[in-house]
């Protein structure tokens, strides 16, 4: 009998397993996907928008289209997953039974989870562009902000894309004085952490570029409500920021539906993953890609490219009742935007930190690690019909491997000149 | 690796003051750390936040985040900032000899 292998999530790791494992198996496995909904959104894409760099429409396809002939595709809501009996049982009230269950439903946005932030000033003077809709709103008011005290604020970890609000503060700048209205913008960026970002290099190299462009930090800022009339944000440890206009990224955690399922998530619903083979730690025959997971790399889409050959290889070791392979190592990689027409590029994993360098070959690069070049920015560009065309249909991309390699550091005269 | 003395022995700590290896605590160590960090007197409720990160680092590898702790120790976030000024996961962390929180990757 065919494996019934059932992925519920048919976003950037949903998709991409689905294609690998029909590539593998064709006939031999009936491979099904459930989302809530077709419309699969090209999330880097976001940051774009409200600066109408990018149009929603350009970053936005049906799901039903990004799978390969023979996966069947649902659009239900998840009800619950019932691990003892292998089943999940979905809104609509039909159950479908599972050989082997792929959980790659992500993150979600959790607005109403600090005091204050989800009320009538949302989408007015509280924004977000972690979703299509509130990138969309976000555009409409920064085109008729004509300067004031401009705020972008991470609540708290963890994050999808942990260097997207420093990007944005980075675009928001730029614009600004595109728009000849720098001078009238006081540009705050609020963050839980004690720096620009988690990894100590990394975090002094943006802190300082933050610096340079006149972009004020406010460190170790743990948000606990908002005044929404008043347009203040309130730490934990009583400290108090103003704001006209505020960019926030509500705190996240998993779907609903993990929280119903006995024994799956923790306290935030992320699912309790092995951070080396992929498997949940609730049961053998569950494997998690992506956001989802509670294993400590970012929550990026580089993350879950790379564990697509991990989940993939493993299933079908399970499958044979072979020995489960550990080999996901944390690997990451993103593009870090920083305004005119530049971009940096950072490559870690669960041990190393970015570090200055070269990218994809050690010293040939021809991406610079850690420095703005233009070169990353076109890039990053490049980057949205590969997503398209080469990732999510399950294929690896030409030169990048799955597993991290850590950087040879180049003489230190070619570092500092490196592509500008 | 540093090695400081606590509480007459000597242990490894990292660049920030955790402790490497958490076995080698104990809870004379917890207060004389705690001090060295702004608080006098460990109440019980510090003590149900401590044992509460130690078990959980124990157990799953990894120390939770202050939103985790609010939601699951049994202490609301505001009183967990009243016990552990300004960061309390990293806080308690240090002072139940366990590694500094990796939660904010």
């Amino acid at each position: 009998m065919a494996h019934r292998i059932l992925v519920l999530g048919g976003g950037t790791g949903g998709t991409l397993v689905a294609n690998r494992l029909q590539r593998l198996y064709g006939d031999a496995a009936s491979i099904t996907v459930v989302d809530r909904d077709d419309a699969h959104v090209y999330q880097p894409g976001l940051l774009f928008v409200p600066f109408g760099l990018a149009e929603p429409g350009e970053i936005v396809r049906p799901r039903h289209a990004q799978f390969r002939d023979g996966i069947d595709f649902r659009v239900a809501e998840v009800e619950s997953v019932d691990i003892a009996e292998n089943t999940v049982h979905l809104m609509d009230g039909s159950d479908v039974h599972y050989d082997v269950l792929v959980i790659a439903t992500g993150a979600s946005l959790q607005p109403g989870e600090t005091e204050g932030l989800s009320g009538p000033e949302w989408g007015r003077s509280i924004h977000t562009f972690y979703s299509l809709e509130g990138a969309s709103a976000l555009r409409r008011s920064l085109d008729g902000f004509e300067g004031g005290r401009l705020v972008v604020n991470v609540i708290d970890m963890p994050i999808k894309c942990p260097v997207a609000p420093l990007e944005f503060c980075f675009l928001a700048d730029w614009q600004l004085r595109l728009r000849g209205l720098r001078d009238q913008v006081e540009l705050t960026f609020v963050t839980p952490l004690d720096g620009a970002f988690t990894k100590p290099v990394a975090s002094a190299r943006l802190g300082a570029l933050l610096g340079e462009k006149g972009i004020r930090v406010e460190a170790e800022f743990a948000t606990g409500r908002v005044d929404a009339a008043a347009g203040t944000l309130h730490s934990w440890d009583e400290r108090e920021i103003s704001y006209d206009l505020l960019v926030t990224i509500p705190v996240h955690g998993g779907p609903e539906y993990i929280g119903r399922s006995t024994g799956l998530g923790d306290g935030l619903g992320f699912v309790a993953t092995d951070r080396h083979t992929l498997q949940s730690k609730a049961a053998a025959n569950i494997f998690v890609i992506g956001d989802a997971a509670d294993v400590p790399t970012s929550k990026a889409g580089s993350v879950t490219h790379f564990e697509g050959e991990t989940v993939v290889e493993n299933i079908q070791r399970f499958l044979e009742g072979d020995e489960l392979t550990g080999c996901y190592d944390g690997h990451a990689n993103c593009f870090i935007e920083t305004g005119f027409h530049k971009a940096l590029l950072i490559d870690f994993d669960y041990e190393a930190e970015p570090l200055p360098g070269r990218f994809p070959e050690s010293h040939l690069g021809p991406l610079a690690l850690l420095a703005e070049s233009r070169l990353n920015h076109m890039a990053k560009l490049a980057f949205q019909p590969l997503y398209w065309h080469v990732l999510l249909p399950g294929h690896n991309i030409p030169g990048v491997s799955s597993e991290f390699h850590p950087v040879a550091a180049p003489p230190t005269e070619e570092r500092s000149g490196a592509l500008r | 690796m540093n090695t400081v003395t606590l509480a007459g022995a000597t242990v490894e700590v990292d660049a920030e003051g955790f402790l490497v290896q958490p076995e080698q605590w104990n809870e004379r160590m917890a207060e004389e750390i705690a001090r060295a960090n702004g608080i006098e007197a460990l109440t019980d409720r510090h003590w149900q936040v401590i044992s509460f990160m130690r078990n959980t680092y124990l157990q799953t590898g990894s120390a939770p985040s202050v939103r985790s702790l609010g939601k699951t120790s049994g202490v609301p976030i505001k009183e967990l900032y009243e016990l552990f000024p300004k960061g309390p996961s990293k806080l308690a962390a240090k002072i139940g000899g366990i590694p500094k929180p990796r939660g904010c990757i």
